[in-house]
């Protein structure tokens, strides 16, 4: 009970460590993992995995408004995607662009592919090789949040890291 | 692959029925103009077509009931109710007794008669009456299926709406919509089709893949459209009559937003590469693409012009999503969009004087038209989110797609297909058997 205890301390405060800097808006699924029993490895998947990639890095980075430049906390979260894709050499992927409802349909696909394209092209600029990165853009077809608020276009206008 | 004009099941032939002329004298004729904004509807009384048979005397009340749909529709005129009615009509070829008619305030009088051939085929006579100047207007006899009576009745509808409003109709169309279902971040949309009017609606695809933003072909029962079939956003060919659906954009990266030219031969799409998206014309013979525009933007939602001599589109060349025309051949970019806010969707009228487009402006979204060279411009109708303009094939009424905000838990947002005049009014919802969106017009199907 007692070893359980600092277990979950420890955890807390590894965590916290990690967590320092705001790299996504509030409440973005990016931030800190949710706390469960005393470090279980499975909790961040299996080495080179999609939820090892959202726990070491985080796996989306978020737009402004019918932009697609990337933000200084964008580029922070790809420097980490950088560092994760350098470990698992044989690991490729898809880049999915996204926006929020509030465009035309067409010109949202477009969007979705443009914001897709910048963050491949700042994973390339720092190393990457761009064989390993595909895009694909859904437009606003795929929200990750419901709901027609401000708070939930912030969080689809996104674009999701996916290992293949 | 020929690309021939299918004749498909319905066919229907058609024969003129003698005039009859009753001596009578001139008086003004009888007649809408449907360019003036809001108008009067045209009382005009339907009865039921005659028939002999049980079967025949059905069809005759169907006919005349969905020819009556289809005329208060579109707002201009306003059937009677038949329990008004004094005379009782018992035979279609005789003049009718006038004074009964103008006592119930009808300017116009439809009789019809249904009968079957010895093939077992249906033919349907009607003949189109001006109450007050007593004098038959027009009338005609089809042959059909008995199964297909619902085109029969929208000819007929046209045929009206021709004679008294001088305009071509739009009554004998079909509409191609993207149906959906489910929750708004689990979405399933599926191609489906149905007669303008809502009736015989059958789905298309059956929603395992993603599809969008469906084109009718100008000549053939084809559309084009947008799947993510096989993980990939392609634009593919689909054959209404056959169910048979092909890729016709497979270039790396993403092609969509596809039409058809005025001759049915090439699709103009969008091609994204390297997050860039511009212009392709595909000849469907060849396969040929043609690359129409090399911006550093996002050039997208192309359409040709009727004589297929421009093409209008959707670029954020210039910082912010505006509309351009161009010659078909890239030439020549000129921007057409000048008012406030953004603007997309480009939609050429067939009569080839308007574009129709979405705007949006101060966080609410428009329907639209301008004249091609920019001018003019009018705004139809505003909401929350509406969008993607078609044009009924007489170029006087837009159908679109609006949606409704939906509430943090993803309840509440509905998004359902209207239609709306030219002018404006007589804005009406289309019923769908599920939420809809995406509307794309056929041409007349004769």
């Amino acid at each position: 009970m007692c070893t359980r205890l600092i277990g979950i301390l420890g955890a807390l405060v590894l965590l916290a460590a990690c967590s320092s800097t705001p790299e996504t808006p509030p409440g973005g699924p990016g931030g800190p993992q949710s706390l469960g029993g005393p470090g279980t490895g499975s909790r961040s998947g299996l080495p080179g995995s999609q939820q090892d990639l959202e726990a070491s890095a985080g796996d989306r980075v978020f737009f402004a408004f019918d932009r697609s430049d990337i933000t200084p906390e964008a580029q922070q979260i790809l420097a980490r995607q950088a560092d994760w894709l350098r470990r698992y050499p044989n690991v490729t992927v898809t880049i999915e662009g996204h926006a929020d409802e509030r465009g035309t349909r067409e010109y949202n696909l477009a969007l979705g592919e443009r914001r897709a394209q910048a963050v491949k092209n700042v994973l390339v600029a720092m190393g990457i090789p761009a064989g390993r990165i595909s895009t694909i853009s859904y437009g606003k077809e795929r929200p990750a949040v419901v709901g027609s608020s401000e708070e939930a276009y912030a969080q689809n206008r996104r674009a999701v890291t996916t290992v293949n | 692959m020929t690309r021939s004009r299918r004749i498909f099941a319905g066919a229907v032939t058609t024969a003129l029925v003698t005039l009859l002329y009753l001596g009578v004298t001139a008086r003004a004729e009888l007649r809408i103009d449907i360019t003036s904004g809001k108008i009067e509807p045209m009382p005009i009384a339907i009865p039921s077509f005659l028939g002999g048979a049980a079967n025949e005397s059905q069809a005759g009340r169907d006919i005349a009931g969905v020819v009556s749909a289809d005329l208060e529709r579109s707002g201009l005129f306003r059937p009677l109710d038949p329990r008004s009615f004094i005379q009782n009509i018992s035979a279609s070829d005789a003049q009718p007794r006038f004074p009964d008619w103008r006592q119930i305030n009808a300017q116009a009088l439809v009789t019809g008669l249904v009968t079957t051939q010895g093939d077992g085929r249906l033919r349907v006579e009607f003949r189109l009456w001006d109450v007050f100047a007593e004098q038959q207007l027009t009338g005609y006899g089809y042959t059909t299926t008995q199964q297909n009576w619902r085109r029969i009745a929208h000819i007929i509808a046209d045929e009206i709406y021709k004679r008294i409003t001088g305009e071509e109709g739009y009554f004998d169309t079909r509409i191609v919509y993207v149906s959906e279902s489910g929750p708004p971040d689990k979405r399933v949309k599926r191609l489906a089709i149905m007669d303008q009017d809502g009736a015989n609606n059958r789905f298309l695809t059956d929603g395992r893949a993603l599809v969008l933003t469906p084109r009718f072909s100008p000549t053939a029962q084809e559309i084009t459209y947008l799947s993510y079939a096989n993980g990939a956003p392609r634009v593919y060919l689909f054959n209404i009559d056959t169910g048979q659906q092909e890729v016709i954009g497979d270039f790396p990266g993403m092609t969509f937003a596809p039409r058809f030219s005025p001759d049915g031969n090439r699709v103009v799409l969008s091609r994204a590469e390297n997050g860039v998206s511009n212009l392709f014309v595909l000849d469907l013979r060849t396969r040929r693409p043609t690359r129409l525009t090399d911006s550093q933007a996002i050039d997208t939602s192309p359409c040709f012009s009727p004589d297929g001599s421009k093409i209008v589109f959707n670029s954020d060349r210039g910082g912010s999503q505006q509309l351009y025309m161009m010659n078909a051949d890239g030439s020549e970019v000129k921007r057409i969009s000048f008012g406030s806010g953004k603007y997309g969707t480009p939609v050429w009228s067939p009569r080839g004087d308007q574009i129709a487009f979405t705007k949006i402006d101060g966080g609410s979204f428009f329907i639209g038209v301008m004249r091609p060279d920019g001018s003019g411009e009018r705004l139809l109708t505003r909401d929350f989110l509406v969008e993607a303009p078609t044009w009924a094939p007489n170029g006087r009424v837009l159908m679109y797609f609006r949606q409704t905000p939906s509430d943090s838990r993803g309840h509440g947002g509905s998004t359902r297909l209207f239609s709306i005049d030219l002018t404006g009014s007589n804005q009406r919802e289309v019923i769908t058997p599920q939420d809809a969106s995406d509307p794309t017009w056929s041409p007349l199907l004769r």
